[in-house]
């Protein structure tokens, strides 16, 4: 089953202008973790908003498990996928982080029991239980977006869409934040789609597009795409800092084999190093 | 700029805090209305009393509380002056050029000043002891009678809620602007009025832009988070009378009774 499905979708901010979004083809399955890459204004965040029905589409399909998107099943839509900005401060409506929480399963006319549950599942899933009732002006980068997250996960969506959601937080904030999708995605079996600039954070996707001018350019599992690093700087996209290191290390004559991950790179360099001394 | 205390939550747990918000904003509106009914020291005494005992009952600290009156310390100062100065009174004290300092001047400045530090304390004391959500949630409910007219009660409250919840951050950018500004050679201190307003501009512009911006990106996270305004929704936290609040009502209903009758017994001072 696909999750979304986007079908030669179109779109432009003013009628007749450039085109945001230009005859996008393109589908995530359910429970898959897809990370959409791109500079800015490459068309990655209109993508998002158009999947949830906050932009509407000049032409083509988008379908959301199998059913079109209309004006009026935007609603029941809605419920299914929820979005994550990239600004923590102007996403969260209340000042109590239970109450910001518990904001989207009001607006689906929950009971009230059953809002009590949703707060709880979703503060343990983004790990702040301990904060339910804390100020959300108080709280850390990472944490006020762990808080946003968890007032999307009230509604109970199956898909997750993180726009940029990382990008005004510091090192330690950012992978609270990855770390908290890969497990949503892993355990509850949430489809994720990261959208992001930073390269390190598409390794944790199974599969991962490009975007370049409101099309896709390039699509394959984060380590293709990461191969083809002269490609990608086309895009003004570069390698992840361990990439670049492997690729300087072999212009200095190290030949190590490529990875992006820190530690296997630790590993290749002790291997050539004693290969060499030897 | 941090002083700016209004309108911003004390998370502690009191007796104050457990209040029912209805009540609590029937109970500052009957304070006001005391406040103002009060035409004797003894009247004034009895307000301040409780909204002594109110502090004290809320576990707010006392100089928290008083931050607020440092908001509006120019605006008392000035108009105790111009009355002290000006009140048209018969035994004069002092007499020079176009000013008169009278006795009834400087009881009537006296009031004022009470008044004035009364009216900021206790509505403050609301903010500091209701969380935006409950204080909207209490005017909501107070406000319902008017959705029979077709008022949209409930997205006012929404609207009054996200206003509150905005201040600590607006408040925050408007002093990332102003150092932006200092670091580029911006003075707010010193110069004439004239030129100090000036040098307000080049702060309200970027802060008016931002909020703008703010505004559209919380309303694309709210539609995302399936809020359309008319829409039936439910309410998580459910507004209820306990015997706290039947206390709290009965000690305000005394004191409103009790300052009116001091007025008709004891007479006015002014």
């Amino acid at each position: 089953m696909k999750a979304i499905e986007f079908e030669n979708v179109s779109f432009s901010y003013e009628e007749g202008g450039a085109f945001a979004i230009k005859n996008l083809n393109f589908s995530v399955g359910e429970g898959e973790f897809l990370a959409v890459l791109g500079h800015n204004g490459s068309g990655k965040s209109t993508l998002a908003r158009l999947a949830n029905g906050l932009l509407e589409a000049d032409g083509g399909t988008i379908r959301v498990f199998g059913e079109e998107l209309t004006e009026k099943n935007l609603f029941e839509i809605r419920k299914q996928v929820g979005i994550v900005f990239q600004n923590p401060d102007n996403q969260t409506v209340a000042s109590i982080v239970e109450d910001d929480i518990a904001f989207g399963a009001e607006n689906i006319a929950l009971p009230r029991e059953d809002i009590g549950e949703r707060i709880d599942f979703a503060l343990k899933a983004v790990g702040m239980e301990a904060y339910r009732n804390a100020t959300v002006s108080r709280l850390s980068g990472g944490q006020k977006q762990r808080v946003a997250i968890a007032g999307v996960l009230a509604v109970m969506p199956k898909v997750l869409i993180l726009d940029e959601s990382t990008a005004m937080l510091d090192p330690k904030g950012r992978r609270e934040i990855i770390d908290c999708v890969t497990r949503l995605n892993r355990e509850e079996g949430i489809t994720v789609v990261l959208i992001t600039h930073f390269m390190e954070e598409a390794l944790r996707a199974s599969r991962a597009i490009v975007m370049n001018r409101g099309e896709i350019v390039m699509q394959g599992t984060p380590e293709d795409i990461f191969e083809r690093h002269e490609e990608l700087l086309t895009y003004n996209l570069t390698l992840p800092l361990i990439g670049r290191i492997c690729k300087d290390l072999r212009a200095g004559g190290l030949p190590v084999a490529d990875t992006l991950d820190a530690s296997s790179l630790a590993k290749e360099i002790a291997l050539c190093v004693s290969k060499q001394s030897i | 700029m941090k002083d700016v205390a209004f309108g911003q939550y004390y998370p502690t747990k009191s007796f104050v805090h457990n209040l029912d918000p209805r009540l609590k904003i029937l109970f500052l509106i009957a304070y006001i209305v005391a406040i103002f009914l009060a035409k004797n020291f003894v009247g004034l005494g009895c307000c301040l009393v409780v909204l002594a005992l109110a502090i004290g009952f809320s576990r707010v600290p006392v100089l928290r509380v008083f931050k607020a009156i440092k908001g509006i310390l120019f605006l008392i100062v000035f108009t105790t002056v111009l009355n002290l100065l000006f009140y048209n009174g018969e035994t004069v004290y002092a007499e020079w050029w176009i000013f008169t300092i009278t006795k009834e001047g400087i009881i009537f400045s006296a009031f004022l000043v009470i008044r004035l530090i009364l009216l900021i304390t206790c509505s403050s004391l609301l903010t500091y002891t209701t969380t935006p959500v409950a204080l909207t949630d209490g005017i909501e409910s107070l406000l319902f009678p008017l959705t029979l007219i077709r008022f949209p009660v409930r997205e006012l409250a929404q609207i009054m809620s996200i206003a509150l919840r905005y201040i600590p951050i607006l408040i925050d950018e408007t002093e990332r602007i102003m150092n932006a500004q200092k670091a580029r050679g911006a003075n707010f201190e010193s110069g004439g009025l004239i030129s100090r307003v000036k040098a307000v501009i080049p702060v309200l512009i970027p802060l008016l832009l931002s909020s703008f911006r703010r505004a559209e990106e919380l309303g694309d996270a709210m539609e995302a988070r399936c809020y359309t305004g008319g829409r039936k929704r439910t309410k998580y936290k459910k507004l209820r009378f306990t015997w706290r609040d039947l206390i709290a009502f009965l000690l305000g209903a005394a004191l409103i009774a009790g300052v009116v009758l001091l007025k008709v017994y004891l007479g006015a001072t002014i």
